[in-house]
């Protein structure tokens, strides 16, 4: 087992930001296309974070054109650029999969602000 | 020599590869196996290789002991056992295993094989024993159907219709439940995804049959063209 735990430590980013549900990040993602790379950013609120270890995601959640999207980006994927974190949310749960079914003033989330 | 090695499973996590995708991953741990004898055609009748993994220490001599067991046996192994790896002159191993191979080969007793031989992207027949799933029913045996579990159906998961009346009996092999697993069991397209000769690993794509811990017998199919 503890060489399970070594070969997955050395793929784990030692940066990886402190985000959680309720925040909204700026995720940049490198995406190949005809051979050529470039970063895509999305942004939205983050109503997930799970899984451990390599495995370790958030689910980001955005309204595009009136559409809600969802990603899930592996945060220790060598695909994702970096993660920026442009609000703290305070939120109450873990999981904020009630946003889903919300539209609008419904889904305004306060923000934290550090004492 | 064809390419070929016992490992010990050790278990499964999931690592990200050159592109970045996550992949699960088998970590099979093979430290340098021996070969123990040579079988050929004028003195066995065929070709083979018969290997030998996980070395079988010397234990400490019981004090006191009425009937001292001799150095030999030390080993956990039993005489004709001991005496097998003796006239072999290698060391003591607690598995053997043979692997046919062609006659042309020299391989000479001794010779030590390591996950070297191995490249990512090889295609692999790994075999393993299974894990035991006890008494089983039919559904989980054979993948019937079964029957509905709602709509006053009082017939779930039983094996239902064995066949026909007519031949007033049930038709060998066919489905019934009992003992299922612990088999002997080879899957014929793992493909290695990298190995690492500092520590004796070898990291497979995907599932291999047997709990953590069972004794793997690894041979390569196909070699791959590098990068898996």
């Amino acid at each position: 087992m503890q060489v399970i735990q070594e070969l997955e430590r050395e793929q784990i980013k030692p940066d990886v930001p402190d985000c959680g549900p309720g925040d909204t990040v700026r995720v940049h993602v490198r995406v190949s296309e005809g051979g050529k790379e470039r970063v895509q950013v999305f942004e939205g609120t983050v109503i997930a974070r799970q899984h451990g270890s390599v495995r370790e995601s958030i689910i980001v959640r955005k309204l595009s054109h009136g559409v809600g999207v969802e990603r899930t980006f592996l945060l220790h994927s060598p695909k994702i650029d970096k993660i920026e974190v442009t609000r703290r949310g305070l939120v109450r749960r873990a999981k904020l999969y009630y946003l889903r079914g919300k539209v609008g003033k419904a889904t305004r989330i306060k923000e934290r602000r550090e004492r | 020599m064809e390419a070929c090695i016992i490992g010990k499973k050790i278990g499964m996590t999931s690592l990200y590869d050159a592109s970045g995708n996550l992949v699960p991953v088998t970590v099979v741990k093979a430290d340098p196996c021996v070969v123990v004898q040579r079988k050929t055609v004028g003195s066995d009748g065929y070709s083979a290789v018969q290997i030998g993994a996980f070395e079988a220490r010397l234990r400490k001599a019981p004090q006191g002991s009425k009937k001292p067991k001799t150095a030999l046996k030390r080993h956990g192994l039993n005489a004709p056992q001991a005496g097998h790896f003796v006239k072999a002159g290698t060391g003591f191993y607690k598995h053997l295993k043979e692997f046919r191979i062609s006659v042309e080969d020299t391989v000479e007793v001794g010779h030590e094989l390591t996950v070297e031989q191995f490249q990512p992207g090889d295609t692999l027949a790994v075999t393993g024993t299974s894990k035991g799933k006890g008494f089983a029913g039919v559904v989980k045996r054979y993948h019937f159907h079964g029957a509905d579990m709602t709509h006053g159906s009082m017939i779930h998961r039983k094996p239902q219709s064995g066949g026909a009346t007519d031949p007033a009996h049930v038709f060998k092999g066919s489905g019934r439940p009992g003992r299922m697993g612990g088999d002997q069991v080879t899957v014929r397209s793992t493909k290695v995804f990298r190995v690492d000769t500092e520590r004796g690993l070898l990291l497979l794509k995907g599932a291999v049959p047997g709990a953590n811990g069972e004794v793997v017998t690894i041979k390569r199919l196909r070699a791959g063209k590098g990068e898996g």
